[in-house]
């Protein structure tokens, strides 16, 4: 019983910060058509980003709580740079281009993102904890939790419901599940494309900039920590289902859970596990548990 | 004809005279990008069928391992004798997850290439009491044929056996593109369904050529790691993957000259970077990439042949190679 409380607190957590994190990429690959490589590099500038502001904000002697506010301000800054930088600057030229180009570009984004954080912040590991310690701790079962990562899980589902409601409920929301669904009959309609794919390019940074941030505080921030977290967000939607924000959700948890499993069973297996799910899924079904199969086009 | 048997004579004579007048750093830096090459070309053979793999590393870490394995409890060393065993274990490898791997296609082929040989690296660094973890193997002093070069002879005699074997990667490459299977890989890029039609297995073309590449891929990984010394479980990381698609972008992945011209060069700008800026080069390397893509998709292969074209056309040549 100890051990499964500890199996899905530690799952929930981990999922909540995969979710973060890729809901961005299936968004970006949903409408641009284009797996973005670089996504884990956004993820480590916006963990740079807050963390380094939250730093600043201790350094003056201001109130600690203002860090939390960093952690929202450090992902929207670099969101709202680096997205339409990066979708305006390179992605625009290769929309027509072929996959391994596609791939290549963004690879190449990711080693100057990678490179800029050493530029930017130094090689020397960052740690802004106050925001994990502010809240404190509390024991289930003779485990300790703090109540940051309940409220990570917390943002986390909020964050996802805010979402489905946006795609939902409101204008913006319609046109990018149009622009997904089918990019020429939307542009037929009216639709601005070229915009929708700036717009969600940028929610797609600021969501992987926002998941950086908000597990920062948890961790010593360092270069190359992005490595990892690239190819989990891609085993994530892969078993989702690329361009499915449902199969982020799901993806997540069943990673989450698997890895949680792992580590706390056979910790010898985590990442094996992770992996082997997703080569079982694509084998299974390819497109996805929630994706769409697209028509052979001859 | 003469100027196309010439060109690849001299490239061939400047890379057998080169070890005996470039200094020792230098010499290091040629070996281990011709160690490389022959994984880059199996990588370019799939961006020629228009196909990326994000995984091909994990054949490179199967030779890599076979050297480090066979150190440890064999005692073996000899690269005349893990040269094959590696191309064997990399081909069966390849064999293996081909079968899966042959039915897929665009971003599936991708990501399934990015998850085996990310199950790979996790196990290799995991199991740490076989495989040494993060810590690694060494790759003990090579022998040849059972003779044991001089210390001060054994790097210059290791780095013809790899340009020996680069030799022979890129006969058997060209042999494979001049076959009908080459011809209908190329001709999958353009459709699938016209190869289907002719009466040729699209699965068939992609697994023989996955299995080429996957022994391919053995035979760098028991070069590099001889070159190198050390095996690592970073030799089967997405990042190694990329750089293999990266080094055929480099060069052009349209010939086979391309991928060593991009292997070497990168290589050289990896080491310069480094020195110059040894925190920054990944960014030169990315920007020089992006430069490539946006500017000269063909790679620096291109660029040579453009200026070659420029400086003296000849008429009614073909260039395919």
């Amino acid at each position: 019983m100890r051990l499964l409380t500890i199996i899905v607190m530690d799952g929930a957590v981990f999922a909540a910060v995969l979710y973060l994190l890729s809901v961005g990429l299936t968004l970006v690959f949903g409408v641009l058509r284009i797996l973005n490589v670089s996504h884990g590099g956004l993820y480590a500038v916006g963990a740079y980003m807050a963390t380094s502001l939250a730093l600043r904000v201790v350094g003056a002697g201001a109130n600690p709580y203002l860090t939390y506010a960093m952690l929202l301000v450090g992902p929207l800054v670099v969101g709202l740079v680096a997205g339409p930088l990066i979708e305006r600057l390179f992605l625009r030229r290769i929309y027509a281009a072929d996959m391994h180009i596609q791939l290549l570009l963004t690879f190449a984004i990711f080693l100057v993102l990678e490179d800029l954080i050493k530029l930017l912040w130094g090689t020397a590991p960052l740690f802004a904890s106050e925001p994990y310690m502010l809240l404190g701790q509390f024991e289930v079962g003779g485990i300790t939790y703090s109540w940051y990562q309940v409220c990570l899980i917390a943002f986390a589902v909020l964050f996802g419901g805010v979402l489905a409601w946006a795609v939902r409920a409101t204008r913006i929301g319609k046109i990018v599940v149009a622009v997904i669904t089918d990019r020429e009959v939307s542009q037929a309609v009216g639709i601005n494309v070229d915009r929708i794919f700036t717009v969600a390019f940028t929610l797609g940074a600021l969501c992987a900039a926002l998941g950086g941030a908000l597990i920062a505080p948890t961790i010593a921030v360092v270069p190359g920590f992005a490595l990892d977290a690239t190819v989990l967000a891609f085993a994530v939607i892969a078993i989702g289902g690329m361009g499915s924000l449902e199969g982020a959700a799901l993806g997540s948890l069943i990673v989450g859970l698997l890895r949680s499993v792992a580590v706390h069973t056979v910790p010898e297996v985590d990442l094996v596990a992770i992996y082997l799910a997703m080569i079982m899924v694509l084998i299974v079904r390819p497109e996805g548990l929630f994706g769409q199969l697209e028509v052979r086009r001859i | 004809m003469g100027g196309r048997r010439f060109a690849p004579a001299v490239g061939a004579a400047l890379l057998v005279a080169a070890p005996l007048v470039i200094p020792d750093w230098m010499r290091f830096i040629l070996a281990l990008a011709l160690a490389k090459f022959p994984a880059v070309l199996g990588v370019a053979l799939f961006l020629r069928g228009g196909m990326v793999s994000f995984g091909h590393a994990m054949f490179y870490a199967v030779g890599a391992y076979a050297v480090g394995f066979s150190a440890r409890w064999l005692g073996l060393r000899d690269v005349a004798a893990l040269l094959p065993l590696g191309v064997v274990l990399g081909a069966a490898a390849a064999a293996l997850v081909g079968l899966v791997m042959a039915r897929y296609r665009e971003v599936f082929f991708a990501m399934l290439n990015l998850a085996f040989s990310m199950m790979l690296y996790g196990a290799l660094l995991k199991l740490y009491w076989v495989t040494g973890g993060t810590d690694g193997l060494a790759a003990g002093v090579p022998t040849f044929f059972g003779w044991a070069p001089p210390r001060e002879f054994l790097r210059l005699v290791l780095y013809y056996a790899t340009l020996a074997t680069t030799g022979l990667a890129v006969w058997v490459v060209y042999r494979f593109l001049a076959s009908p299977l080459g011809y209908f890989l190329r001709a999958r890029g353009d459709n699938e369904i016209r190869i289907e039609y002719s009466g040729e297995s699209v699965q068939r073309v992609i697994y023989v050529t996955y299995v080429l590449s996957g022994a391919l891929g053995g035979a760098a990984g028991v070069l590099a790691a001889f070159v190198v010394g050390h095996i690592v479980p970073e030799y089967a990381f997405w990042v190694q993957s990329g750089e293999f698609v990266f080094i055929a972008l480099l060069g052009g992945f349209e010939s086979v000259p391309g991928p060593l011209v991009g292997a070497i060069a990168f290589e050289f700008i990896r080491a310069y970077a480094s020195k110059y800026f040894p925190n920054e080069w990944q960014m030169v390397l990315g920007v020089i990439m992006l430069a490539i893509i946006l500017f000269r998709p063909g790679g620096l292969w291109a660029i040579w042949e453009a200026l070659r074209g420029r400086l003296g056309p000849r008429a009614g040549e073909v260039q395919h190679a």
